[in-house]
């Protein structure tokens, strides 16, 4: 119990962290920052459930008026500006990545990779993309066409993310409990 | 660590925080109701009138707040502006930008305690599903408490990188944030556990 509580306050912690790294800016101009990577690592390191809960966790301290967004961003009126989609998919991500990594046995790098892939990109689109189209009055085409300069850099994440789960693995045996 | 509570007074300050939560959701789903620029630039405008009444200091936080909205009003602007529709690209942008701003308004005019106690309330059903809300604000506090630390640990391993290093750390910084952040996990859980845990 102890030992779940910790993982989830810290790995929230960890996202807030994530979120004041330097933003790698893309060409086009496209500014990627390591928070979804975070969101990812929640996932694929702490498991399904307990990544889910971490990434809520963190929600709720935006919601209650901490500048932990990347950007420095917070408070209630990200909840209802154009990026609240991703917002609402950044638990569901954690936890489809999580999953993926907990029940797939493939190599772990693979089996991170998929799951940051499939909840990252796959699921987290799959809730920014309406959210965008609902605050921003234009279609789903339209708001897909809006998230598409991001493709690229969240591809280089789901890499790094699967990257940094291995190392993990390989520095700490013990610690990844998504497949402990 | 610095919250988004504006420390100047105002009436809302007095409020307590159910009452705006519930208010801030009603205006929302009104605004999303809205169809026409002209009702929402007048609530936009009641808006504003607001925050100007309560001073420069405050209109200014709220303006940096809603800042990091301009490159959807940008993009949003052109392409109604290239498809000769602004009627409808004011409707939108209108309703972003009110949306957002009454949301901050409550966010701004709300202490950090009144929240966490708002947060505590609003999460009480799930203790019939074993969250104990004592736990709920432990985990809030740990991560108050730890996010500096992780800050700064993250920072000096930055430093040692390019102490030894022309190059930038960039993602190399990744595995050790994430190991710093497990090892303090496991401190953090011995601690609890010694000091008679959860409860």
């Amino acid at each position: 119990m102890e030992r779940n509580l910790a993982h989830i306050a810290l790995f929230a912690a960890l996202i807030a962290v994530l979120g004041f790294v330097p933003a790698v800016t893309l060409p086009f101009g496209v500014p990627i920052s390591a928070q979804s990577l975070g969101i990812m690592l929640c996932g694929t390191v702490l498991g399904a459930k307990r990544g889910a809960l971490a990434v809520l966790l963190f929600l709720a301290l935006v919601a209650i008026g901490l500048p932990l967004l990347s950007g420095g961003r917070g408070g209630l009126g990200v909840f209802v500006g154009p990026s609240a989609g991703f917002l609402i998919g950044f638990p569901v991500t954690a936890f489809v990545a999580g999953l993926i990594v907990e029940r797939w046995k493939a190599p772990l790098a693979i089996a991170a990779f998929a799951g940051s892939v499939i909840g990252g990109i796959l699921v987290l689109y799959a809730f920014g993309i309406p959210g965008m189209a609902l605050t921003l009055g234009k279609t789903l085409p339209e708001a897909t066409l809006l998230a598409l300069p991001f493709l690229p850099g969240d591809l280089i994440k789901c890499a790094l993310a699967a990257l940094v789960t291995r190392s993990i693995a390989q520095m700490r045996p013990g610690a990844l409990l998504s497949r402990g | 660590m610095l919250t988004l509570t504006s420390p100047v007074e105002t009436a809302l300050h007095r409020l307590p925080a159910g009452p705006k939560l519930l208010a801030l959701c009603a205006v929302t789903v009104l605004l999303f109701r809205l169809d026409h620029p002209l009702p929402l630039a007048a609530s936009l405008a009641a808006l504003a009138a607001f925050h100007l009444t309560q001073g420069r200091a405050f209109a200014a936080h709220a303006l940096r707040l809603i800042g990091p909205l301009w490159p959807f009003v940008l993009v949003v602007g052109l392409w109604h502006l290239w498809l000769q529709d602004m009627a409808a690209g004011t409707t939108i942008l209108l309703r972003l930008i009110t949306a957002v701003a009454a949301a901050n308004l409550v966010t701004m005019t709300t202490r950090l305690s009144d929240m966490i106690a708002a947060l505590e309330t609003l999460a009480s059903p799930l203790g019939r599903l074993g969250l104990n809300p004592r736990t709920l604000s432990l985990a809030v506090a740990l991560v108050i408490r730890f996010f500096p630390v992780l800050t700064d640990r993250t920072s000096q391993l930055a430093e040692a990188f390019r102490a030894r290093s022309p190059r930038r750390p960039g993602h190399r910084i990744l595995v050790p944030a994430a190991l710093a952040a497990l090892d303090d996990a496991d401190h953090v859980a011995e601690a609890l556990r010694a000091r008679g845990g959860t409860g």
